[in-house]
């Protein structure tokens, strides 16, 4: 038995870990969540604006951090849609442009009311900017020296929405979801912290633990991961019901089932791992 | 024929067999749309300009049979071409193979090719051409440049100088030029990034941690969770700099702090840890949701 679990070959535990995450994936196994106070605050962060207030949210990850971020950005999107807040979107990751694409599709199919057709006046993409930091420093002083335009060559000064807004110091709130460099850290220390901009940010689990000692004094919260993804969107439908068939509000939601199996499998395999161990130093191999 | 191979063999056309029947009897892997109007009015007050043209809009299968919906030959084209892409970089968890080498490929040449195009018409079209040459780059690309812009800036010369000297890298007797343009990034970066991170991290997170031990709530009572969490916090920061503290000798009380330093940094390792593995199963969900709803159409 001892030698069989020595030399049990890992692609084993490969297939048991697409097994642990595929079967609740197809049953569509989903999990109660109750959001924490950190969701909640970046929750009241986005709820307690008035109606039609300026979110500018910055959206840097590329498809590869898709399965992570698409539902935070998505469900970011709801809820000021849900508020009718005017937004404005742009990011630092070229690849970053299909995913403001996405925020835009969802406002125009399922918020028309207020958002269809009304592209600089209640939404407006500018879409990428290469510099990095450089970026985030101008934008905080003065947008339109590194924004002349939109995405599509409009000239800010002829959009609504942009015509007189100088910089995002401006802006009610602050909103990033990124996967890395450059993202949630340059804009809290490029934005946020210098400024005073009240900033929420959604960030993968790799940066969750970076960006912790931001909060509260630089950062009002963090949606952390799938988990805080599926905590925010059932604190949106808890606000908002109507939420509630739409099946698309709920992708983190509908990915934690998943997430529940295999982190069990995970646990279980550190477990006999210790087992493994420990046996073998019963049998006096580490000596 | 060896025992892997047959179990391959076999899982490969059970698998093969499973997708032709998803596709002729549910009809899977197809993508369906409809043509929808848009229409573009000029932003600009007073204009009449108005542009019409239909763009593809994606419906679910469950409106296939509604008038106006057809197939989208060039979306199931693609979705296919990536359902076969995530099965391709999966099959390295079996082994490195030519088919995973192809994609992964691939995906490092489309990736780099598509932030090259987005950069060069986000940036160097709006930002380099129409400035140094308004007039022309208003006819060409159509750029809404404002009639008090339409003189060209000639201090976007320095940038565009630099950004040739910068490919002079690539030149055998000009490279040392290239030094030039990465003075300056570097010593810019480095300034930039000094004051922000001197406020933002140093300062700033200094005064985060300067906290009260015992925390007194609005009506005089002793917070105790917020207390504890203070306290944790304070003495986490301190026996976590002790452990870095080379200057002295790691002996008696200091040993017994810098050891719980240790103790501190190994539980934030676990949660960075904890934290990318859940990062890493919604990857994998994310793309079996892909495979198994968008492609196969399981589970709709």
């Amino acid at each position: 038995m001892l030698q069989f679990l020595q030399n049990l070959d890992r692609r084993w535990i490969f297939l048991l870990m697409l097994f642990a995450v595929a079967i609740p994936l197809i049953m569509g196994t989903t999990f109660p969540e109750k959001p924490s106070d950190q969701v909640m605050s970046v929750f009241h962060a986005v709820d307690d604006l008035p109606d039609g207030s300026n979110i500018f949210i910055a959206l840097d990850y590329d498809p590869a951090s898709e399965g992570e971020l698409q539902p935070m950005a998505s469900a970011f999107t709801r809820h000021c849609a849900l508020k009718k807040h005017n937004i404005y979107f742009m990011t630092l990751w070229p690849q970053g442009v299909p995913m403001i694409q996405r925020s835009v599709d969802i406002l125009e199919n399922e918020f028309p009311d207020t958002y269809k057709g009304k592209y600089g006046t209640k939404y407006v993409n500018l879409g990428f900017r290469t510099g990095n930091e450089g970026v985030i420093k101008l934008v905080v002083e003065d947008l339109k020296k590194t924004y002349s335009t939109d995405i599509n060559s409009t000239s800010l000064d002829n959009l609504p929405l942009t015509k007189n807004l100088k910089n995002i110091q401006q802006v009610d709130l602050l909103v990033n979801v990124s996967a890395g460099y450059p993202g949630s850290k340059e804009w809290v220390l490029y934005g946020s912290a210098p400024f005073d901009i009240p900033t929420v940010v959604g960030c993968t689990g790799v940066q969750a633990p970076i960006m912790l000692p931001y909060i509260p004094k630089q950062l009002i919260g963090m949606i952390a991961a799938i988990k805080g993804a599926a905590e925010y969107e059932q604190a949106i439908i808890n606000a908002y019901p109507q939420l509630e068939n739409n099946p698309a509000a709920k992708e983190g939601l509908k990915r934690m089932g998943p997430q529940l199996v295999a982190h069990v499998l995970l646990i279980g395999l550190i477990v006999l791992g210790n087992v493994i161990y420990f046996w073998e130093r019963k049998l006096g191999l580490y000596r | 024929m060896k025992q892997s191979t047959l179990i391959w063999t076999i899982l490969m056309v059970a698998g093969g067999g499973f997708l032709l029947f998803q596709t002729i009897d549910k009809k899977s892997g197809r993508v369906y749309v409809r043509d929808v109007p848009v229409e573009a009015k000029s932003s600009v007050e007073g204009a009449e300009q108005a542009v019409e043209w239909t763009k593809e809009q994606v419906v679910p299968e469950a409106e296939k049979d509604q008038p106006g919906v057809r197939l989208g030959l060039s979306r199931t084209i693609g979705l296919w071409v990536a359902a076969f892409c995530t099965l391709a970089i999966f099959s390295f968890l079996y082994g490195d193979n030519p088919v995973y080498k192809f994609t992964e490929s691939v995906f490092v040449g489309v990736s780099a090719g598509y932030a090259m195009v987005v950069a060069f018409w986000s940036e160097i079209i709006p930002n380099l051409f129409g400035k140094l040459f308004p007039v022309e780059a208003k006819d060409i690309f159509f750029l809404d440049i404002k009639d008090n812009e339409m003189n060209a800036n000639l201090w976007y010369l320095i940038p565009l100088t630099m950004s040739v000297l910068l490919l002079l890298r690539l030149s055998p007797k000009g490279s040392w030029l290239a030094r030039w343009p990465l003075a300056f990034f570097i010593g810019a970066t480095a300034g930039i990034r000094l004051i922000s991170y001197l406020e933002a991290d140093f300062v700033g997170q200094l005064q985060n941690t300067i906290m009260p031990f015992v925390v007194f709530g609005a009506d005089g009572s002793w917070q105790i969770v917020e207390s504890l969490k203070n306290t944790i916090i304070i003495v986490g920061v301190v026996s976590c700099m002790v452990y870095f503290f080379f200057s002295i000798e790691h002996e008696g009380f200091v040993k017994y702090v810098s050891r719980l330093g240790v103790w501190f940094l190994m539980v934030t390792f676990g949660a960075s840890f904890a934290y990318t593995v859940m990062g890493r199963i919604a990857l994998l969900s994310g793309r079996l949701d892909f495979l198994f709803h968008n492609w196969l159409g399981i589970g709709l």
